[in-house]
């Protein structure tokens, strides 16, 4: 259920830098946090995100309890060719989130 | 004489017209990265509740098996500047209710399902999203003399010390508007961005969470949510902030 907003450019060419921006909602829960009941709170977070771009990695990122709620990651890459940007979001549970977008090269 | 006369009407005109421009939303008084991540709809953190509102709002729920579209359609449509003006009457209970209020009532009654909680995440959602439907519109508080006895409770609540600390909201937000608050710049308490994404929270709250946070800070006992005094507070800050345009979701430090 969890929603993330994924902004590439719709169209770019070849070879242009392109800037990649992704917010996930998440709680990003540390585990150092005590509940109201005194008890820790389960850490909850992601720990992994990555981006490949028609299959090859571009970027990917660890991440850690201090990372805010709902991170924002933006990076850049260089456009090659037209194609699919997968986005994947992994939680210290193993499981993962996958959104993609699509991109044209001119 | 004649033209004392004249003076005086064009001070009396002009007067009204320099008050609406001391007036400044809590977005002024943000850094230019903060501005930038409300401005930008994809980075933006409410917007993810404004697209979770959106599915709740399409969702057959309750022994109605309803969904908020069944009855109310195109949001963008049927909830355009709803937002701007509440809290309003009620006229079955004949009291003010805030928007939060309204969608309990029709997740309650005409949904026929739970009643979500006050800070809730569906609630929340919700009211992010029926508030985004008004995004840039200007504030219009109802034009009822029914609710002059809320607003008057309201403006008593504002200007009244409470708390430990004796401290009124209106000796922050009038008299040190523009100063400090320790590292935080003490805003002019408009509620124009409601519900919004508070970094400090790192999720999206309501202006009565927010209530709650000062009174905290100034160690008095908070309104609780959907109370009497917090529907009041926020009808008193509505008028006072009508015509300045609604920012939800907004992003606040
Ligand atoms: C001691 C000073 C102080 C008092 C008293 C105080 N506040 Fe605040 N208030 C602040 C500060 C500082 C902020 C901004 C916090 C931040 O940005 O971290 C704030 C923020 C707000 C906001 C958010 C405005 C926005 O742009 O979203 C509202 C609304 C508000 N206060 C209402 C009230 C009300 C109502 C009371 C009385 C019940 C009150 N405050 C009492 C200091 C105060
Ligand atoms: C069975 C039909 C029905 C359903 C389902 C329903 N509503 Fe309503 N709603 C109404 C009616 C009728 C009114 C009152 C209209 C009026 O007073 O003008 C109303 C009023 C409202 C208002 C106040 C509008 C105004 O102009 O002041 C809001 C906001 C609202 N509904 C939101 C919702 C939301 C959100 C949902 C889903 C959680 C929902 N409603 C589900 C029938 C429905």
């Amino acid at each position: 259920m969890a929603r993330a907003l994924i902004n590439v450019p719709a169209k770019s060419k070849r070879g242009e830098i392109i800037e990649i921006k992704t917010l996930m909602s998440h709680p990003m829960e540390t585990g150092f946090r005590p509940g109201m009941d005194g008890q820790l709170i389960p850490r909850d977070i992601i720990e992994k995100f990555v981006c490949t771009y028609n299959g090859e990695v571009v970027f990917s990122a660890q991440l850690h309890p201090a990372i805010t709620a709902n991170p924002f990651i933006s990076f850049t890459t260089i456009a090659t060719e037209s194609g699919t940007l997968v986005f994947s979001w992994t939680d210290n549970k193993g499981e993962t989130q996958v959104q993609t977008a699509s991109i044209q090269v001119e | 004489m004649n033209r004392l006369a004249c003076l005086v009407v064009v001070i009396g005109m002009a007067l009204p017209a320099f008050a609406q421009d001391a007036r400044k939303s809590g977005f002024d008084y943000m850094g230019p990265d903060t501005q930038a991540m409300q401005k930008d709809d994809l980075a933006n953190p409410g917007m993810l509740s404004v697209l979770e509102g959106e599915t709740l709002w399409n969702t057959p729920t309750g022994k109605a098996q309803k969904s908020c579209a069944a009855c109310h359609g195109d949001a963008t449509q049927s909830m355009k500047g709803v937002a701007a003006r509440y809290p309003a009457m009620d006229d079955k209970t004949q009291s003010a209710i805030d928007l939060a209020g309204r969608i309990i009532q029709c997740r309650v009654e005409r949904q026929e399902a739970p009643a979500p909680q006050r800070e809730g995440r569906e609630l929340l959602s919700l009211s992010a999203f029926v508030g985004r439907q008004s995004r840039d519109m200007p504030i219009s508080p109802p034009q009822d003399a029914k609710l002059a006895a809320t607003r008057a409770q309201g403006a008593a609540l504002y200007s009244a010390r409470m708390g430990q600390l004796n401290f009124s909201c209106a000796q922050c937000h009038d008299d040190n508007a523009g100063g400090h608050l320790g590292a935080a710049p003490i805003p002019q308490a408009h509620p124009n961005g409601y519900p919004l994404y508070r970094l400090e929270w790192q999720s999206l709250g309501s202006l009565q969470r927010r209530f709650r946070n000062c009174m905290s800070g100034m160690r008095a006992e908070p309104f609780a949510a959907g109370s009497t005094e917090a529907i009041a507070l926020e009808a008193f800050l509505m008028e006072r902030a009508a015509g300045m345009k609604l920012e939800t979701p907004a992003v606040r430090p």
